[in-house]
Parts: C-alpha cells; sequence; structure tokens
C-alpha cells in the first residue's frame, strides 16, 4: 500500500460514514424540533382532542392519520393489480421494441414530478370526479393520483422478481403442457411473491411520503372523511400548508407529524429485509 | 420456491387449455388503460405547454405572481440548486461507493450497516428532507430561505440513488480488468482511477443524469429551504424559486394561473423526458447484458 492508496482508502471510508450518518442527523434533528410537543403534551392527546386547533390547544391529528392511511392504502390497492399485469406484460408479452418502448414509458411515468401530476389532476381529473359530486378535490381524487404515481414503483420491482424466476422452472411447466396464463398464474407469481410484496411496500412508501399531488388534489379540510368524495387533508400535506407560518409550539407539533411518518416509512423501508431472508434460509 | 410444487402442475394437465383465460384479459386490459392514460398526461401537459412557449418566456423574470411575464429568474435559481446538489452529492456518493466496492473482510460488516442506512435515507419522504433542512440549514445554521439551504438538503436527498447507480456501475465492470491491471503491478488507487472508473463511467453518468432528473423534479423539500422569492439570485445566499415550485405557487395559490402553470410544467416535462432519453442512451451505449426474452407459447 502507498500512500496514495492509503489516502483514497481513508477519504472513501470517511465518505461512507458520513453517507451513513445523514439519516442519523435527519432523525436527530427531527426528534430535537419534535422534542417541545413531545414533552408537552401528553401522547394519548394526539388523537382524543376534539379537533387540530393548534393556537387554541386542540393538537388532534386523528383525521389527518385517517386521510393518510385512507389515501396511501387505496392507492396501494388501485396500483396493485395494474403494476403487476406490467410487469407480467413486459416479461411475458410484448415482444422486441414494443417491450423495450413500454419500459421506457413506465419509467418515464415513474420520473414525472409529483406537482405534474397534481396540476394534471387539477385540469383533468377534479373536473371529472365533481361529476360524482362535491368539489371534485376530495380522497378519491388524491387516491386515484397517488395510484398512477406508485404504479411505476411496483410494476418494475415486480419485473426484477419476475425476471429472477429460474428458467428451468419455466421450461418445466411447459413440459407440462401448462399455457402461458397458467404457468403466469401458478408458477411465476407464486415464484415472485416475495419481490412482488417488496414492491407494494416500496409503492406504499412513497404514496405514504407524497405531498405535493395530495396538498394540490386532496380538498385539505381537516376533519375524519365519511366517504371517499369527501375531502382530506394527509399529514404530510399538513407539514406543507402550516410550516411557512408555524410558530414555536405549532412548528414543534409538525415536526411530530414529520417523525411520525419517517418512522412509520422507515419501519416498512426496513420489512423486506426481513421475509427475504426467511426465503433464502428456507431455500 | 415453496409454493410451485409439481402436484399443482400435474393437475392442471385435466383442465382445458383456455384455464386462467381471465388473466390474458386483466394483462392486456390493464396496459391498454395505462397506455392511454399516460399518453394524456404526456399530451395534456405539452398540449396546453408548448403553444405558451416563446423566447420572451425563457428571457423575462415573471409579473403579477407569474400571470404574465417568464421564467428566467427561476431557471436560472433551478440551475444554481442543481449545482450546488451535484457539487456536494457526486463526490460523497462516489467516494462511498468505492468504499463500499473495495470492502473486504471486516470491512464487510461495515458496508452492510451502511447500506441499510442508505437504504432508509432513500426510503425517507421529500417533505421529511424538508424539515429537516429547514431546522439544520434555514434556522440552526441561520442560513435562511437560500440556495445553498435548498442544494444541500437535495444533496442528502439525491445521496442515496447516486450511491446505488454509482455502486452498480463500479461492480459492472468485469473482473479481469482487474486482474489485468494487478498483473502489470498496479496498486489498488492507481487500478482505481486509471482502469476501473474510466471503464464504468458511462454507467456511472447514466446514474448522474437520474439524479438529475429527481433533483429537478423535487418541490416538497425545496418550499422551505430554498424558499419562493421570484427576484433574479444574486448569490448562493439569495431565496431562490426552482421550477416545480412555481408550477405549485401558480397552480395553488394563484388565482387563474392554472392554465399558466402548465408552461412551466411542460418545460419539466421536456427536461425529464430528455434527460430520460439521455441516461438509456449512456446505459445502454456500454458493454450489457439485457435480460433475455422468453416464449411460452
Amino acid at each position: 500500500m502507498t500512500r496514495l492508496d492509503r489516502l483514497v482508502c481513508g477519504i472513501s471510508y470517511g465518505s461512507a460514514i458520513l453517507s451513513a450518518s445523514i439519516v442519523v442527523l435527519v432523525l436527530g434533528f427531527l426528534i430535537q424540533e419534535s422534542y417541545p410537543a413531545l414533552a408537552g403534551v401528553p401522547a394519548h392527546r394526539f388523537v382524543t382532542d376534539p379537533g387540530w386547533y393548534p393556537k387554541s390547544d386542540q393538537y388532534s391529528m386523528l383525521p389527518m392519520i385517517v386521510a393518510t392511511l385512507v389515501t396511501s392504502l387505496g392507492a396501494l390497492v388501485v396500483a396493485t393489480p395494474l403494476g403487476l399485469a406490467t410487469a407480467v406484460y413486459l416479461r411475458f408479452y410484448a415482444r422486441g421494441k414494443l417491450a423495450r418502448f413500454f419500459q421506457a414509458m413506465v419509467e418515464l411515468l415513474g420520473g414525472v414530478p409529483s406537482v405534474v401530476f397534481g396540476l394534471w389532476g387539477m385540469a383533468t381529473l377534479t373536473p371529472l370526479i365533481a361529476r360524482l359530486g362535491g368539489s371534485g378535490q376530495n380522497l378519491l381524487t388524491a387516491t386515484l393520483i397517488l395510484a398512477l404515481m406508485i404504479l411505476p414503483t411496483i410494476a418494475l420491482t415486480s419485473f426484477a422478481a419476475i425476471v429472477a424466476v429460474p428458467h428451468s422452472q419455466l421450461q418445466a411447466a411447459a413440459a407440462l403442457g401448462l399455457r402461458r396464463p397458467a404457468i403466469i398464474w401458478r408458477i411465476v407469481l407464486p415464484w415472485a411473491s416475495p419481490g412482488i410484496l417488496t414492491g407494494m411496500v416500496l409503492g406504499l412508501c412513497r404514496a405514504l411520503g407524497e405531498t405535493m399531488a395530495v396538498v394540490m388534489l386532496a380538498g385539505n379540510v381537516v376533519k375524519i372523511p365519511d366517504s371517499l368524495l369527501s375531502p382530506g387533508r394527509t399529514l404530510t400535506a399538513n407539514i406543507a400548508l402550516e410550516l411557512g407560518y408555524a410558530s414555536r409550539d405549532h412548528r414543534s407539533l409538525l415536526f411530530v407529524s414529520g417523525l411520525l411518518v419517517l418512522v412509520v416509512v422507515t419501519i416498512l423501508v426496513l420489512l423486506p429485509n426481513l421475509w427475504q431472508r426467511v426465503r433464502y434460509a428456507e431455500s | 420456491m415453496p409454493k410451485a410444487k409439481p402436484k399443482a402442475a400435474a393437475c392442471e394437465l385435466k383442465l382445458s387449455p383456455r384455464k386462467y383465460w381471465w388473466l390474458e384479459v386483466w394483462v392486456y386490459g390493464a396496459v391498454v388503460l395505462l397506455g392511454l392514460v399516460l399518453c394524456w398526461l404526456i399530451g395534456d401537459i405539452l398540449w396546453r405547454g408548448l403553444p405558451q412557449w416563446s423566447w420572451a418566456f425563457f428571457s423575462t423574470g415573471p409579473v403579477d405572481a407569474g400571470l404574465g411575464g417568464g421564467v428566467a429568474p427561476i431557471l436560472i435559481s433551478s440551475i444554481a440548486i442543481l449545482l450546488v446538489t451535484l457539487v456536494v452529492s457526486v463526490p460523497v456518493a462516489l467516494l462511498t461507493a468505492i468504499a463500499l466496492t473495495q470492502a473486504t473482510g471486516r470491512g464487510r460488516g461495515g458496508a452492510f450497516v451502511v447500506r441499510r442506512f442508505v437504504e432508509v435515507l432513500a426510503g425517507v419522504p421529500s417533505i421529511v428532507f424538508g424539515l429537516f433542512g429547514n431546522a439544520l440549514f434555514c434556522v440552526y445554521l441561520g442560513w435562511g430561505y437560500s440556495i445553498l439551504s435548498g442544494g444541500l438538503t437535495m444533496a442528502c436527498m439525491v445521496l442515496p440513488l447516486l450511491i446505488r447507480t454509482s455502486e452498480v456501475a463500479i461492480r459492472s465492470v468485469p473482473i479481469h480488468y482487474r486482474q489485468a491491471a494487478a498483473a502489470l503491478g498496479l496498486g489498488p488507487a492507481s487500478t482505481l482511477f486509471r482502469v476501473v472508473l474510466p471503464a464504468a463511467m458511462p454507467s456511472l453518468m447514466a446514474g448522474l443524469v437520474l439524479s438529475v432528473g429527481r433533483a429537478l423534479s423535487e418541490t416538497a423539500a425545496l418550499i422551505f429551504t430554498s424558499g419562493y422569492v421570484t427576484r433574479m439570485p444574486e448569490s448562493v445566499w439569495d431565496s431562490g424559486r426552482s421550477l416545480s415550485v412555481h408550477v405549485y405557487d401558480l397552480a395553488m395559490n394563484v388565482a387563474g394561473g392554472t392554465s399558466r402553470s402548465y408552461a412551466s410544467a411542460a418545460v419539466l416535462v421536456g427536461l425529464i423526458l430528455f434527460i430520460n432519453l439521455v441516461s438509456r442512451w449512456m446505459f445502454f451505449s456500454t458493454a450489457h447484458t439485457r435480460v433475455p426474452e422468453v416464449r411460452l407459447d
């Protein structure tokens, strides 16, 4: 090892530690900023207070938690069948140029900025949904656009899992006389299910954390929604709407909601490691 | 593969070949639906946005909160934020990727931990980065709403993507390149700089281009770090509004701004389209194994 080698080694290890420490920094600052609210308000009041009026000591985040769950899980329910079908199509149905073009289109969809989804939703989807009743800016609109946004994540992760199914499995199934749909349904999808589940979890993470499109489409009224057509405000949207003018305690409360989203997403991101490892242990 | 038992397959033989016909309906239906929605989205943005482009749109500043005028200062701010982001994140990400690929022996445990942390960082929602950037750069370090705060927040945000693409790029360099270098008596550092990195360069660039796309399309992390002042920025200490924040502000906070917002949205979509093409071209121009096609019928 020359001196140059040692230098490069030292700097690169330092960078790796720096990269890893950023997530600790993020968590640390969020905890520090939300500490006044966490210490000053008993935890149960975040769900049992009558409403969200931070200026008059009412800190219920329940309506926003419900809206976040409804839109994210709704988006997952809508996007999973479509994303899975896209992955199956890319692997087993599309051929040559068409396959590559369609894959490029799905990747492009994944790169479209969320404000563009929001703008498009406002201009085109909102008037259509308004025919069902209300102003058109409601949880249903937000859910549909969120589904479109997380579809590429689910499709591309599932595609990677489907590609990883051993060729021998497909050959064996074909040799037994199974047709394409049967092979896909009985062999490929069960085999790829852990990867597909990973894609769904990553999609859910993206939906939970999405802010701009939801701010622009969900209507932003703080109340527990009674139907999909009622407007709602998610936790992330609440941060984007109120951080600009929030003062001390109020600001701290917003950091609490950010911390809540961060913790949930972190647990979800680490989950797939669990079943992927279980699977390796089995085989 | 616990579930794909041959027993299930054997039963299948007795059934008609039309079994599971609904799967094809589902696949084709979903794909047609997705294709139509995609064309509608891209077409709508370009259709309503492109006609509003003109030379004046790109060379003048906004008037009436953006209802008139152009986006010149906003483009400059976007580029400035992007430059700050890349200047900080590219060296850190590249060196991290080098450390992750070089790690041997006891270093592997460390690499595992670093990978998990970076994975978690990749999942952090952008609004949380906004909160973090606001707390650290704007308030704690006292830089206020500035291009520097926004750029550094964004650097933290694109770091995971850059690290992952760089690591894949470095790993995809064939092992015999390293072996040949070692046989010629090159040390680890010279091998890295003279052999491995030049060979990985096209894929490294493809990753860089993807990160540019990610940074350009970000909004939530920038509103509360780089701010939304529409003046021409004079230094990195000034607040500057990025293109995506401009789209948001026009659509949400300016009455009647939606149609005007399309002009800026078309710029964003155009850039993203361009970036996708460039990264695709770079990625496939390298010696790269494509997934082999399978025919099941």
